[in-house]
């Protein structure tokens, strides 16, 4: 049990303050990421390979926040995602609490534990080999300095990466929880003013106005209301949710109680995907926390407020991102989604008033609490005010979580803060929210990431993926690979999103098989427009954003693999063919022993050939030349 | 709510209408959808009833609430090109079989095809899975056929609370299936027909035994008899347009005779049976205060729930057969006797012709056979198949003279013939044991539940007639719970009763149900006695063979026995 229950607002100050110290006495904060891109590179071993590392040399870590007893005052903790996933794992060391003074290190592996306990952590000395260097050879000791951290503007990331997620203090440490308390402390009808003054819009991809939504539920008479967060991250290249989840489950929390407030709700309900058990774990945690200091419960800070939540993990329907669906889904039925209206807000979940919300909108509410409408609209543009976190993935040198003020250019989103285009490749385009957006081209790159900048080049903001392509994709193969996904996702329920996306699919993976034909891209056409006017909802409606984008700017490409049967991009295997450039071939027949089909054949120190009727373009025998003679 | 609504530039008046489909509809207007059924929750997912507004937004008719002042097209072109690729996507998915498909003439989508000129389909069609779940004894699901409307699993679970069905597998790969996949005969499923009642299409079908039945006529050893339950005439009446039942059932049993049948008796004469047997053991219970409150036991759908999901009532059932189970009993064992018949090797063969396919399953039952074993009834065909055989030999029903059926088991009283309508079998129980044949217009009408209270010999007795499963559900819940208390409750599967039953002709919609209600009241009141305990029939056979109701000769034949089942798989537990 907590050492200390939260009982009045003054319990959440004392609180704030005793950590504040507790953080600024410690000698160094060491801050390894644990969040999923640099978990999958390996730091789990290196968290134990350190805590090891630090035991066998005699350095003293803290305990616990509060542990006063241990002579370096050294901090050893995990954090959620630090952003620049491609270079992880990340560890961060920061001396004497400033992080300005931090030394941020990249590509940690177990094989580099003892040096940087030995040289940097007991001597102070920067280990050059593990700093980060950027394209042009120039390290950086402090990823403050990095430009893709400098670019960006942290509000819902803030603490992600910087706190140990699985301790509630050190939320409340940096000011967590003061924004709940300034809301308990006016009204519902001021909290919902607030938020509708702040212009904040649902991050989940609707963008609808969070404060008019709020409203609608508040008005509702029925005495049983919910807050529902909506973690079913799905799209394909998307992880923002997770890593705030992971990373700030506090800020999600304190969110989901504020809107609670303002609705006159009890009860918050959590989706999340069972696939993110690392944020299941930390939500779970979060609220156990939040229960033992009394932050949920009944009577929360002395105002009378009750509130509870609860975690239903999803089993990874795309679909239940729907927040219909999400609503059946965790009534324990299929999830399908309904129409609407009646909107949730009017009759949610178990009939009752509900509002949902996006992960990343709830974690902007405790911000917009604690600083105030004004404050948040300091970022962002006219119509989309606030940050906006992105996930950049695809040809891109920095691969990682973001966060910029919404109306950024989408091109300093690419070049400044993710290096640029994988091996100095030329942009092509950029896939903007997800399987429901749209294919950006290149020539389009300076669009401003608000809502309607990147709905009217066809795409939308979407939840924020960012898939970036070079000139090596092929446009109709990314559209097929958005389609196959959206087909295997759709419910089943309405016609044109059941059996249109699986008509589109056919008709793609026919063109880039090499058999489409005259009529495919009029019937492609065709299908996309009665799949977006008659599906039931919005994974219906958005299913052929990706066709129609790409139809849109890269027409000619579609046109290509029909009429020429040629892939422009080289990428579609159909229209390969591999052929051994004589004049470079000395003979060796070390291609044709390994081709599995025998499809080589030829005489010993003479050039060979490849029977393309017979080869089934598995380019082993490229691999294996040693000469360079082999081609497609 | 109430208004007017532009439909197509003219002022359409609505009053209680909940949808704007049904404005719309009401109105004369079919947008050929194939998801929505006015009893069942809409649904939204054949996109058929799309129409736009003038502010050009579109919306699913059948989801939105009609409201004052709303402006909208039922066929703007951008409408069409959904409604005609919607269909287009549909027909790329379903074989090509319309000639011999059961539903022809029926279909909503080769209907709706047919409207919308969809004479091109540019998508291949996918290998037939030739997986038909034709294992049980009531009905055939091809999911070839199936368009994924869902009707069938909302009937199921809305109507009948039974869920036997749902949607299984995401995207293209959705099907309709019962949990883990099994076939309907191994899962809950009740029989009841009811989800091929709502079927847009032939994707669930009456297990057709019409085939039995022409072998058994020509089988020279099989003396063929056939009885014909109350419902079917008012089915036989509206598919020929003849004017009443009687007439319909005396052409019909012409028809009958001409294919070579060789009896033809009505299960009215049974129904007449069965009040004496249930009356009397009511009166019995009532009496002795025990196993009450007392349930029918007519419905096969019913007793299958019961032993599901309230086994704890299976007690309170009335012991006594249905009119089909004790009709066929009593042919099996004393026809040859009654009528002099020496059979030699010749086998009695026992046809039922029910509004109902749960009644194939009744047959089935492994207490209804006789002491050789034999199943007492032998066929059932449903009111859909013996127009299928009827069509097959060329008959045209309303041109056929007329011939009666036969004797000694087929007069009856209005008692028997109003068992066909939810409240009948109450009606001819109080007027049995109550009024002496009197109309009991309390007990009539198609409302889910029905509340009346009599007395006897100074005791209260408190009658519910309840139709529908689910709404069955929810009175026993309440009956276990405390919260309400009964002498005798009437269950009928089916909304409104056996005419709405799962093997009647489709439509059968509440809207045809009403009608047939209506054909079953008019043979009551055509017919000469009212009141069951007046049929000379049924007294002979007591004389000749029973002795009493409730007798042990009775009890031989005439009752039967229920058993608990499992309440995942729907097989009997003790098995």
């Amino acid at each position: 049990m907590a050492d200390f229950k939260i009982n009045i607002v003054a319990d959440l100050e004392s609180l704030k303050d005793k950590v504040s110290a507790a953080r600024a006495a410690e000698k160094i904060r060491i801050s390894l990421c644990m969040g999923n891109g640099c978990l999958a590179a390996g730091a789990g071993e290196v968290y134990d390979a350190l805590k090891e590392s630090l035991e066998k040399h005699g350095v003293a870590t803290k305990s616990d926040l509060f542990d006063e007893g241990v002579k370096d005052n050294i901090n050893y903790t995990h954090t959620g995602c630090q952003g620049m996933c491609q270079h992880g794992p990340l560890l961060q060391i920061d001396p004497e609490n400033n992080s300005d003074k931090g030394i941020t290190y990249m590509k940690v592996t177990v094989d580099d534990v003892d040096e940087i306990v030995e040289k940097t952590i007991m001597n102070g000395e920067v280990i050059e080999r593990l700093l980060h260097k950027d394209a042009n050879g120039v390290s950086y000791k402090n990823y403050k300095d990095i430009p893709f951290y400098q670019l960006q503007t942290f509000v819902t990331m803030k603490d992600c990466g910087r706190i140990n997620p699985h301790d509630i203090r050190e939320y409340i440490g940096i000011g967590g929880y003061l924004g709940l308390a300034n809301a308990l402390k006016s009204t519902p009808a001021d909290v919902i003013k607030t938020m509708t003054d702040s212009g904040l819009k649902g991050r989940g991809g609707g963008g609808f106005p969070t404060g008019v939504k709020w409203n609608f539920c508040a008005k509702e008479t029925a005495p049983k209301k919910y807050v529902v967060c909506n973690g079913d991250e799905g799209d394909p290249g998307a992880f923002m949710d997770d890593a705030i989840m992971d990373g700030s489950p506090q800020s999600i929390l304190e969110g989901m109680r504020i809107a609670g407030f303002a609705i006159g709700a009890d009860e918050g309900w959590i989706y999340v995907r069972a696939e993110y058990p690392h944020a299941v774990k930390s939500l779970g945690k979060a609220i156990e926390e939040a229960r033992e200091y009394g932050l949920l419960g009944d009577n929360i800070l002395g105002s009378g407020m009750k509130f509870d939540i609860h975690i239903k993990e999803g089993a990874g329907a795309f679909v239940c991102g729907e927040e219909t669906a999400l609503l059946a889904s965790i009534e324990g039925k299929r999830g399908m989604p309904r129409p609407k209206p009646p909107f949730p807000a009017h009759s949610g979940l178990f009939g009752k008033p509900t509002i949902i919300n996006n992960v990343e909108t709830f974690a902007n509410v405790p911000k917009i609490m604690l600083l105030g409408a004004d404050v948040f609209k300091q970022n962002g543009v006219e119509g989309s005010y606030g940050t906006k976190t992105f996930s950049i993935t695809g040809d891109i040198v920095n691969s990682g979580l973001i966060e910029v003020p919404m109306g950024t250019k989408m091109s300093d989103i690419v070049y400044k803060i993710g290096g640029g285009v994988l091996n100095n490749a030329k942009l092509k385009a950029v896939q903007v929210g997800g399987p429901s957006g749209g294919c950006v081209p290149a020539d389009k790159a300076d669009v401003s990431m608000d809502y309607d900048s990147v709905k009217a080049v066809g795409a939308i903001v979407g939840s924020g993926g960012l898939v970036v392509m070079s000139e090596t994709a092929c446009m109709v193969d990314v559209a097929k690979y958005f389609m196959t996904f959206t087909q295997s996702e759709s419910c089943g329920k309405c016609t044109m999103c059941r059996e249109g996306t699986k008509r589109m699919l056919e008709i793609l993976t026919k063109i880039c098989d090499g058999r489409g034909e005259d009529g495919d891209i009029e019937t492609l056409e065709e299908l996309a427009k009665a799949v977006s006017d008659g599906s039931l909802c919005a994974l219906g409606k958005t299913a052929p954003n990706p066709v129609l984008s790409t139809l849109r700017y890269f027409r000619s490409e579609y046109e290509a693999h029909i009429y020429d049967k040629k892939c422009p991009a080289g990428k579609c295997t159909a229209f390969k063919k591999y052929h051994i450039i004589p004049d470079k071939c000395k003979g060796c027949s070390a291609c044709a022993r390994k081709c599995p089909v025998g499809a080589i054949s030829g005489e010993l120190k003479k050039p060979f050939v490849i029977d393309s009727e017979k080869c089934i373009k598995c380019g082993v025998c490229a691999a294996t030349c040693k000469f360079g003679a082999i081609e497609f | 709510m109430s208004g007017t609504i532009i439909i197509n530039n003219q002022p359409v008046a609505f009053d209680k209408e909940k949808s704007l489909l049904e404005v719309i509809t009401n109105a004369g207007i079919d947008l050929h959808t194939l998801c929505y059924n006015k009893q069942l929750a809409p649904f939204g997912a054949c996109r058929m009833c799309i129409v736009e507004n003038e502010k050009g937004m579109l919306m699913t008719a059948c989801t939105t609430a009609p409201a004052d002042g709303m402006n909208i097209k039922t066929h703007t072109p951008r409408v069409n090109r959904i409604r005609k690729m919607a269909l287009e996507l549909v027909l790329g998915n379903h074989p090509s079989e319309c000639q011999t498909c059961d539903k022809s003439g029926h279909c909503r989508l080769q209907d709706a095809a047919n409207a919308y000129g969809v004479d091109k389909i540019r998508f291949k069609k996918p290998e037939k899975d030739p997986k038909v779940d034709n294992l049980g004894p009531s009905l055939i699901r091809d999911n070839n056929k199936c368009v994924l409307c869902g009707n069938c699993v909302r009937v199921c679970e809305e109507i009948q609370g039974v869920k036997a069905i749902n949607f299984a597998g995401r995207g293209s790969n959705s099907k309709i299936a019962c949990a883990f996949d099994v076939p309907l005969s191994e899962s809950t499923c009740i029989n009841c027909g009811q989800c091929l009642a709502v079927c847009p299409t032939g994707a669930i079908t009456p297990l057709d035994q019409t085939w039995k039945v022409k072998e058994a006529i020509a089988d020279e050893n099989k003396l063929v008899v056939f009885q014909f339950a109350p419902s079917v005439r008012a089915a036989l009446t509206e598919e020929y347009g003849i004017e009443n039942a009687p007439k319909a059932m005396a052409k019909a049993t012409t028809a009958l005779k001409m294919m070579g049948v060789d009896y033809v008796f009505d299960t009215n004469w049974s129904a007449d049976l069965t009040i004496w047997e249930e009356a009397t053991e009511f009166l019995g219970r009532v009496a002795k205060g025990e196993r009450l409150p007392l349930f029918t036991s007519c419905c096969p759908a019913w007793i299958k729930y019961c032993e599901e999901f309230y086994p704890e009532f299976l007690n309170n059932l009335s012991t006594c057969k249905s009119p089909q189970g004790m009709l066929s009993a009593y042919v099996k064992k004393y026809l040859a006797d009654d009528l002099n018949l020496d059979l030699g090797d010749k086998k009695i063969f026992m046809v039922s012709v029910m509004p109902c396919t749960a009644k194939k399953y009744e047959a089935s039952r492994k207490q209804l056979v006789t002491k050789d074993g034999e199943p007492e009834t032998d066929v059932v065909l449903t009111s859909q198949e013996i127009i299928k055989l009827f069509r097959e030999y060329g008959f045209n029903l309303a041109d056929l003279a007329e011939t009666p059926m036969d004797n000694p088991l087929s007069q009856h009283t209005g008692g028997g013939v109003i068992f066909g309508v939810s409240g009948g079998v109450a009606e001819a129980v109080v007027r049995y044991a109550f009024n002496d044949g009197a109309v009991v217009e309390a007990c009539r009408g198609t409302q889910e539940l029905k509340e009346i209270d009599l007395d006897y010999k100074g005791i209260p007795v408190k009658v519910a007639i309840v139709n529908g499963m689910d709404n069955a559900g929810k009175l026993l819940d309440a009956i276990k719970s405390g919260e309400k208390e009964y002498t005798i409750i009437e269950v009928m599967c089916c909304r409104g009763g056996c005419i709405g039953g799962g093997g009647q002709p489709v439509p059968n919609e509440m809207a045809q149900r009403e009608l047939r209600k209506d054909t079953i009241y008019d043979a009551d009141y055509l017919a000469a006695l009212k009141n069951p305990a007046d049929n000379p029939d049924v007294k002979a056979i007591y004389e000749r063979h029973l002795g009493e109701p409730n007798s042990h000769a009775a009890h031989e034949i005439l009752h039967t026995s229920y058993e608990p089942r499992d309440k995942v798989t729907g097989q009997w537990s003790k098995d």
